[in-house]
C-alpha cells in the first residue's frame, strides 16, 4: 500500500477544505460548470436528435430560408461576444478591474444585440405564418422544432446576458472575483457552441434553393 | 429528527427551526429527508400493487373502500379496465422513480458520501436543498393527478406515444392526467441534476487530507459512477417530457404521425413519429436501472466487507466493472424496442452490447461470491439483505439474459417474463439493498439499534415471499401472459389465473411482512438500545464521527486524516481484526490490492 | 441461522427450477416454419442459463454455510485464483456464451426478418385499432383499395376506410374480424394501425410484432398446422388493451376457399 496520500499538503484552502489529489485540482465551482455544460450538452444533444429524425422522416420538410445574412450576422456578434468574453477574462486575471468590466458588459451587449436580431427573425416567420404547429411551407413539425430548439438557445442566451451583467457588477464590486467571472465565460463559450450547431442543422440544412 | 442540525460549509450550525429540519442546508438532514420521502413513497407504491393485485387474482371483488380513491375509477368499488391500468402506471412511476431513484442514491448518498470522503458537507448546499425541494414538488405533481379531472394517466411508466400525446381521446387520463405525469418527471430531473452536481463535485473536491480515490469506500463509489449516469440521462428525459407536454397544450406534433383516427376523429395533428418517444425514453431508460441498481451494489459491498471481516478481493475491479457497467448502459437501450418495427438490423446491433454488459455484472456477482471464500461471516440482518441481494440478483439478471436475445425476445417481449425480470433486480434486488443501507446505517443515522430479532423475521418473510411472488411470473411469461392486462380473457390464459391467485396471495403476505419492518423502525428510532459507537467494528469514516448521529460538521470541527485503503479487515490491529481508515496504527500485514 | 439460510437457497433455487425442467408451464407448441431455430435458441439459452443458475446459488449457498462458523484465530483465506481468475472466468464464460448465443440467435432473427416474402406468397392486412383486429383481402384482383382515413368509421363499419363506389381496386376488398389462413401456404402480413400502437402476437406463430402508427410494417410467416389460435395484442394501448385479440383459423385450402367465398358474401 503507498501512502502518496500523506504527501499531499492543502493547497492554501481554508481550513476543513482540503482538497483531493491531483488531477483533480479544479475548484468545485468550475467544476460545477462543467458538470452543468455537459447535461445541457446532453439535452440539446436531445433536442438535435429530435430535429434529425423527424426531418429524416418526412417528404415535405420545409426549405423556408433563402438569404443567410441574418443568421451570418447573428453568427458573427455571437462569435464577437466570445471573443470579448476572452478579454474580459484575461484582464480580470491581469488585476485590471475596470478592463475586465468594460468586456463583460461589451459581451453582455452581444448578446443582446444578438437576441434582438433574433427576436426580429422570429417575428418574421411569425409574419409568414409559421407558428409551432403550422407553417405555410409543409411539415408543421418545422415551426415546432424550430421554435423548441432556437428557443432553448435564445432562453440560454438570456440566462448568460443576466448572469453576465449580475457577475460583471459584483465583479467591479468585490464580491465576485476573477476566477467567478472566468466560470461565467465557460458559459458563455458554451451557449456559442451550441450556436454553431444549430446553424447548420436548423438553418443551412433548410436552405431553399 | 430532533437531533441533527443544519449549517452552511464553515458557518454555525442554525437556530432557527425552518433552517434546521425544513430548508435544511444539512446533507444529513436532506438525505433523511430524502429517506422519509422514499419511504412515503414506498407505501403509497406498495398499497398500489396491492390493489392491482387483488384485482389481478379476481377480477370483479369488491375492495371496500376503493370508491372512496376514485369514484369513477371504482363504481360499487370494483375496479374498472381503465383504473387498474392507472393505478399500474403510477405504481411504476412511483416505485422507480420515487423510490429507486431517492432512497439508494439520493438518501443515502446524501447521507453519507460527504462523512465518507470525511468533508463537513457538500459544496452547494444550497442546491442540494433545492434537489430535495423539487423532488418532492414533483411527487406531489404525480399524487395530485390522482385527484384531477379522469385520474391519473393509464398509459404505463413508458409513456408510449401515440397513446400519450394525443389527448384525452385516447383514454382517460391521457389529457391532464399526462401533462401532470410529464410535468412531475421533468421536475424530478431537475432535482436529480442538482444532485448529481453536488455528488460529483462532492466526491472529486471535498475529500479530506489522504482520501485518495481509490481510498474512497465503494459505496462512495457506487454513488459516483451513478451520478454521473444521472448528468446525462435526466439531461434526455427531461426535454423529452417537455417535448410531450408541448404535443399536449401547444398543438406541437413531434410524437405524433398523420391521420391517426380516434373514437371516429381524424386527429388534428402530423407529421410525428411515435418511435421517436421510444428512442429518447430508453436513452433515459436503461441508464435509469443502472442507477437503480449501482447505488444497491455498492451498499451491498460495504455491508458484506464489513460483515465477511475481509475486503473483497478486488477493490478496483468493482471499480472499474462500475464504471463499465454505467459506460455500456447508454449503448444497450435498443434491447427494449426488438420488435417494436424499428430496423431489424439494429436489434442485432443493440444485442451485443445488451450481452457484454451481463460480463461486468457477472465480475461483480463472482467477486461477491468468491470474496466470500474463506471470510468470517457474520450474518446479521443487514448481511442476510446483502447476501439475499446477490441471490436475487443472479436470478433476475439471468433472466434478462433471456431478454437479450431479440429472437428470444419476440416470444418474452410484453409478457410476465419482462414483469418477473425486472421486479427481480430491481423489485428486490435493489430493495434489498435499501433494506441492507438501513439496518447498516440506522445506528449511525439515529444513534440506536434495529431491533435484531424483527429484522430477522422481516428478512425471511420478504425473501421467501419475493421469491414465490416473482418467480411464477416467469413462468406465466413462457406460456405467453400478456402484461398489462387487467383480465385474462383468451383462451390460453385460462389456465394461468390459479397462478396469479397464488402470486395475489404471496404479495399480500410479503406487504404484511413490510409492517414489521416500519413498526422497527419507528420503535427502534425512539426505544432501541443505544448504539455504540462503532456496532459494526466497520473501518470508513462514516464510523469516526465524535457522535451517532454525527454533529452538524459531522467531524465536530477537526477533518480526520487518512492513513489507509478503505477495508483494512483481517489484519492483526492493536484494536482487533481491522484498523479505521483514519487510524495512524501501522498495519502488519497489508493484503495487496490486485 | 447461516446454514438455514444456505439450505433455503438451495430449495428455492432447485424448486425454482423444476416447473421448467418438467415444462410445467412452458411455449406453446410451434406451427410456424421458421420457429424451430427459436425454440432450439431457447432450450440452448435455458439449459447454459438454467446451468450458470443454479451453479452461482448453489455456490453461494455453500461458501455461506462453510464460512459462517470460522474456526476461531482461522486466518482470512483468498480465492484460489483471486480475483484475476475470477475475472478470467467471467470473460471466458460469459463471452463465450454471449459470443455463441449471440451470433447463433442473429442467424434465427436473421432467417425471419431478412428473407424477403415469396412472390406467391397471400397478401393479407391487418389493420389494429382501439381495441379490435381487422383483416381485409384483396380479393380476385389481387389488390388492396386505398386507404381514406377520413372515411374510417365504426359507427358505419367501415373500418378500413375503403371507398367501394369510387376505388375500383376496392370494390372486391373483404374485410373481416377474424383472421382465415390457408395451412402451408406463406402469408404475407401488411400491417397498419389506425391510431395508437399495438402489437400483433401469436405465440404458436413464434410471431410478436408491433403495429407502429404512421408506418406501415411487412411480415411474412407459413403456418403449418390446422387449428384455431389466438391473436392477441401485446402493447398497451389503452382501457380495453386485454380485450383486443382475434381468432386466427389455420384452414385447409379447400376450407380456406369456402371460407373466403361465405365472408365474400357477407360484404
Ligand atoms: C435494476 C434494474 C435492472 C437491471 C440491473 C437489469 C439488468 C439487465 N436487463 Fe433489464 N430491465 C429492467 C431493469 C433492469 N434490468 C426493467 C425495468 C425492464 C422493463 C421495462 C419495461 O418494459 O417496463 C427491463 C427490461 C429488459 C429487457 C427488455 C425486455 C423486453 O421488453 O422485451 C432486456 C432485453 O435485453 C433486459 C436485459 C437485461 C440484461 C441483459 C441485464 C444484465 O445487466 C443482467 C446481468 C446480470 C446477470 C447475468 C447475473 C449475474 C451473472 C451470473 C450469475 C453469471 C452467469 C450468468 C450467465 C452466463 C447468463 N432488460
Ligand atoms: C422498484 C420498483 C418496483 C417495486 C418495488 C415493485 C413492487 C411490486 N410490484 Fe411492481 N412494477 C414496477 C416496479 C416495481 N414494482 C414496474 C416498473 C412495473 C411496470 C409497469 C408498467 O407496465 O408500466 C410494475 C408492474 C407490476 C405488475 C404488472 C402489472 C401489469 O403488467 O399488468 C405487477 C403485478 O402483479 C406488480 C406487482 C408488484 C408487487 C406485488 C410488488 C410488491 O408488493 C412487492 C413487495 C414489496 C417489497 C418487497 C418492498 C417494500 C419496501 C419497503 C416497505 C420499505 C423500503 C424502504 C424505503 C424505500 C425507505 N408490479
Ligand atoms: Cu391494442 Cu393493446
Ligand atoms: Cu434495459
Amino acid at each position: 500500500m503507498s501512502d502518496a496520500g500523506l504527501t499531499m499538503e492543502a493547497h492554501g484552502h481554508p481550513p476543513g477544505m482540503v482538497v483531493g489529489l491531483p488531477p483533480f485540482t479544479v475548484p468545485a465551482k468550475k467544476m460545477a460548470m462543467w458538470l452543468f455544460i455537459i447535461a445541457d450538452a446532453a439535452t440539446f444533444a436531445a433536442c438535435l436528435v429530435v430535429y434529425g429524425f423527424l426531418r429524416n422522416g418526412s417528404a415535405d420538410w420545409p426549405r423556408p430560408f433563402h438569404s443567410i445574412t441574418n443568421v451570418a450576422l447573428m453568427t458573427l456578434i455571437l462569435l464577437t461576444s466570445s471573443l470579448t468574453m476572452l478579454f474580459g477574462v484575461r484582464a480580470a486575471k491581469a488585476g485590471d478591474k475596470a478592463l475586465a468590466f468594460r468586456w463583460t458588459m461589451i459581451t453582455a451587449l452581444g448578446g443582446v444585440l444578438f437576441a434582438l436580431l433574433h427576436i426580429r427573425e422570429w417575428l418574421g416567420l411569425i409574419g409568414e405564418g409559421m407558428t409551432l404547429f403550422h407553417n405555410p411551407w409543409g411539415n408543421a413539425l418545422f415551426g415546432s422544432s424550430f421554435f423548441a430548439i432556437t428557443g432553448l438557445h435564445l432562453t440560454h442566451v438570456a440566462g448568460g446576458v443576466i448572469a453576465l451583467v449580475v457577475v460583471g457588477l459584483r465583479y467591479k464590486g468585490g464580491r465576485f472575483n476573477a476566477s467567478d467571472l472566468e466560470i461565467t465565460g465557460l458559459y458563455w463559450h458554451f451557449v456559442d457552441l451550441v450556436w454553431m450547431f444549430v446553424v447548420p442543422f436548423v438553418y443551412l440544412l433548410n436552405l431553399g434553393h | 429528527m430532533h437531533d441533527s442540525t443544519a449549517h452552511e460549509v464553515h458557518h454555525a450550525p442554525p437556530s432557527s427551526f425552518l433552517r434546521k429540519h425544513v430548508f435544511s442546508l444539512d446533507h444529513k438532514v436532506i438525505g433523511k429527508q430524502y429517506y422519509a420521502l422514499a419511504l412515503v413513497a414506498v407505501l403509497v407504491g406498495m398499497v398500489l400493487s396491492w390493489l392491482m393485485r387483488l384485482h389481478l387474482g379476481w377480477t370483479s371483488l369488491a375492495i371496500p373502500g376503493l370508491h372512496l380513491l376514485s369514484k369513477t375509477g371504482a363504481p360499487g368499488d370494483v375496479m374498472t379496465p381503465e383504473y387498474y391500468l392507472q393505478l399500474m402506471t403510477m405504481h411504476a412511476t412511483i416505485m422507480v422513480f420515487f423510490v429507486l431513484t431517492t432512497a439508494p442514491f439520493a438518501a443515502f448518498g446524501n447521507y453519507f458520501l460527504p462523512i465518507q470522503v470525511g468533508a463537513e458537507d457538500m459544496p452547494f448546499p444550497r442546491f442540494n436543498m433545492m434537489s430535495f425541494w423539487v423532488t418532492c414538488t414533483a411527487f406531489v405533481v404525480l399524487v395530485a393527478s390522482f385527484f384531477v379531472g379522469d385520474g391519473p394517466t393509464l398509459g404505463g411508466w413508458t409513456q408510449y406515444a401515440p397513446l400519450s400525446a394525443v389527448g384525452s381521446v385516447a383514454g382517460p387520463g391521457e389529457g391532464m392526467g399526462v401533462v401532470l405525469w410529464a410535468s412531475s418527471i421533468a421536475i424530478f430531473c431537475i432535482g436529480q441534476l442538482l444532485g448529481s452536481l453536488n455528488f460529483i463535485t462532492t466526491t472529486l473536491d471535498m475529500r479530506t487530507k489522504g482520501m485518495s480515490l481509490w481510498r474512497l469506500p465503494i459505496t462512495t463509489w457506487g454513488w459516483f459512477v451513478t451520478s454521473l449516469m444521472g448528468l446525462t440521462a435526466f439531461a434526455v428525459l427531461m426535454p423529452a417530457c417537455i417535448l410531450l407536454i408541448l404535443d399536449h397544450v401547444a398543438g406541437t406534433s413531434f410524437f405524433v404521425p398523420s391521420n391517426l383516427v380516434l373514437n371516429d376523429q381524424l386527429q388534428p395533428h402530423a407529421g410525428g413519429s411515435t418511435l421517436l418517444w421510444q428512442h429518447l425514453f430508453w436513452f433515459f431508460g436503461h441508464p435509469e436501472v443502472y442507477i437503480a441498481i449501482v447505488p444497491g451494489m455498492g451498499i451491498v459491498s460495504h455491508v458484506l466487507i464489513t460483515n465477511m471481516r475481509r475486503p473483497m478481493l478486488s477493490h478496483r475491479t468493482l471499480i472499474y466493472s462500475f464504471g463499465a457497467l454505467a459506460v455500456l448502459s447508454y449503448m444497450v437501450y435498443g434491447h427494449h424496442m426488438f420488435v417494436s418495427g424499428m430496423n431489424p438490423v439494429s436489434s442485432i446491433v443493440f444485442s451485443f452490447p445488451t450481452l457484454i454488459i451481463t460480463i461486468p455484472s457477472t465480475i461483480v456477482v463472482l467477486i461477491w461470491i468468491g470474496s466470500l471464500y474463506g471470510s468470517k461471516l457474520r450474518t446479521n440482518t443487514a448481511c442476510l439483505f446483502s447476501l439475499g441481494f446477490i441471490s436475487m440478483f443472479i436470478t433476475g439478471g439471468i433472466s434478462g439474459f433471456f431478454l437479450a436475445q431479440p429472437s428470444i425476445d419476440i416470444m418474452l417481449h410484453a409478457t410476465y417474463f419482462v414483469v418477473g425480470h425486472f421486479h427481480m433486480v430491481m423489485g428486490v434486488a435493489a430493495m434489498f439493498g435499501i433494506f441492507a443501507g438501513t439496518y447498516f446505517w440506522f445506528p449511525k443515522m439515529y444513534g440506536r439499534m434495529m431491533n435484531e430479532t424483527l429484522g430477522k423475521i422481516h428478512f425471511w418473510l420478504t425473501f421467501v415471499g419475493a421469491y414465490c411472488i416473482f418467480m411464477p411470473f416467469h413462468y406465466l411469461g413462457l406460456a405467453g401472459n400478456v402484461r398489462r392486462y387487467q383480465a385474462f380473457v383468451a383462451d390460453y390464459m385460462q389456465p394461468l389465473i390459479p397462478v396469479h391467485k397464488f402470486i395475489t396471495v404471496a404479495a399480500l403476505a410479503t406487504g404484511a411482512a413490510q409492517l414489521i419492518f416500519l413498526y422497527n423502525l419507528f420503535y427502534s428510532r425512539y426505544r432501541g438500545a443505544v448504539a455504540p459507537a462503532n456496532p459494526w467494528q466497520a473501518t470508513s469514516l462514516e464510523w469516526s464521527t465524535p457522535s451517532s448521529p454525527p454533529p452538524f460538521d459531522n467531524f465536530g470541527g477537526k477533518l480526520p486524516t487518512v492513513y489507509h485503503d478503505p477495508y483494512q479487515y483481517g489484519v492483526e490491529g492493536s484494536s482487533g481484526d481491522y484498523v479505521m481508515q483514519d487510524s495512524p496504527e501501522q498495519i502488519q500485514s497489508v493484503r495487496d490490492e490486485a | 441461522m447461516a446454514k438455514f439460510f444456505a439450505i433455503t437457497i438451495i430449495v428455492i433455487a432447485i424448486a425454482s427450477a423444476i416447473p421448467i425442467v418438467r415444462h410445467t408451464w412452458w411455449l406453446a407448441p410451434d406451427i410456424s416454419t421458421h420457429g424451430a431455430p427459436i425454440d432450439e435458441q431457447m432450450s440452448e439459452t435455458m439449459a447454459e442459463a438454467g446451468v450458470s443458475f443454479l451453479v452461482s446459488q448453489i455456490l453461494l449457498a455453500i461458501f455461506i454455510w462453510r464460512f459462517s462458523q470460522p474456526r476461531p484465530g482461522g486466518k482470512i483465506k483468498n480465492f484460489p485464483g483471486g480475483a484475476m481468475g475470477l475475472v478470467i472466468g467471467a470473460f471466458l464464460l460469459v463471452g463465450t456464451e454471449v459470443l455463441a448465443l449471440g451470433a447463433f440467435g442473429a442467424k434465427a432473427w436473421a432467417s425471419i426478418y431478412f428473407t424477403p416474402p415469396a412472390p406467391n406468397a397471400l397478401p393479407v392486412q391487418v389493420q389494429a385499432g382501439q381495441f379490435a383486429f381487422y383483416f381485409r383481402y384483396p380479393g380476385p384482383d389481387g389488390k388492396f383499395g386505398p386507404i381514406h382515413p377520413n372515411l374510417i368509421s365504426e359507427t358505419n363499419e367501415n373500418f378500413y376506410g375503403i371507398d367501394q363506389t369510387h376505388d375500383a381496386d376496392s370494390k372486391d376488398d373483404i374485410v373481416t374480424a377474424e383472421m382465415a389462413i390457408p395451412v402451408n401456404r406463406e402469408i404475407q402480413l401488411l400491417m397498419h394501425s389506425k391510431d395508437v400502437g399495438h402489437s400483433f402476437f401469436v405465440p404458436e406463430l413464434r410471431i410478436q410484432q408491433d403495429f407502429v402508427p404512421g408506418l406501415d410494417l411487412s411480415m411474412h410467416f407459413t403456418a403449418t398446422k390446422i387449428g384455431r389460435y389466438e391473436i392477441v395484442c401485446t402493447q398497451l394501448c389503452g382501457l380495453g388493451h386485454y380485450n383486443m385479440k382475434a381468432y386466427l383459423s389455420v384452414l385447409s385450402p379447400e376450407d380456406f376457399d369456402a371460407w373466403m367465398k361465405k365472408e365474400a358474401a357477407l360484404q
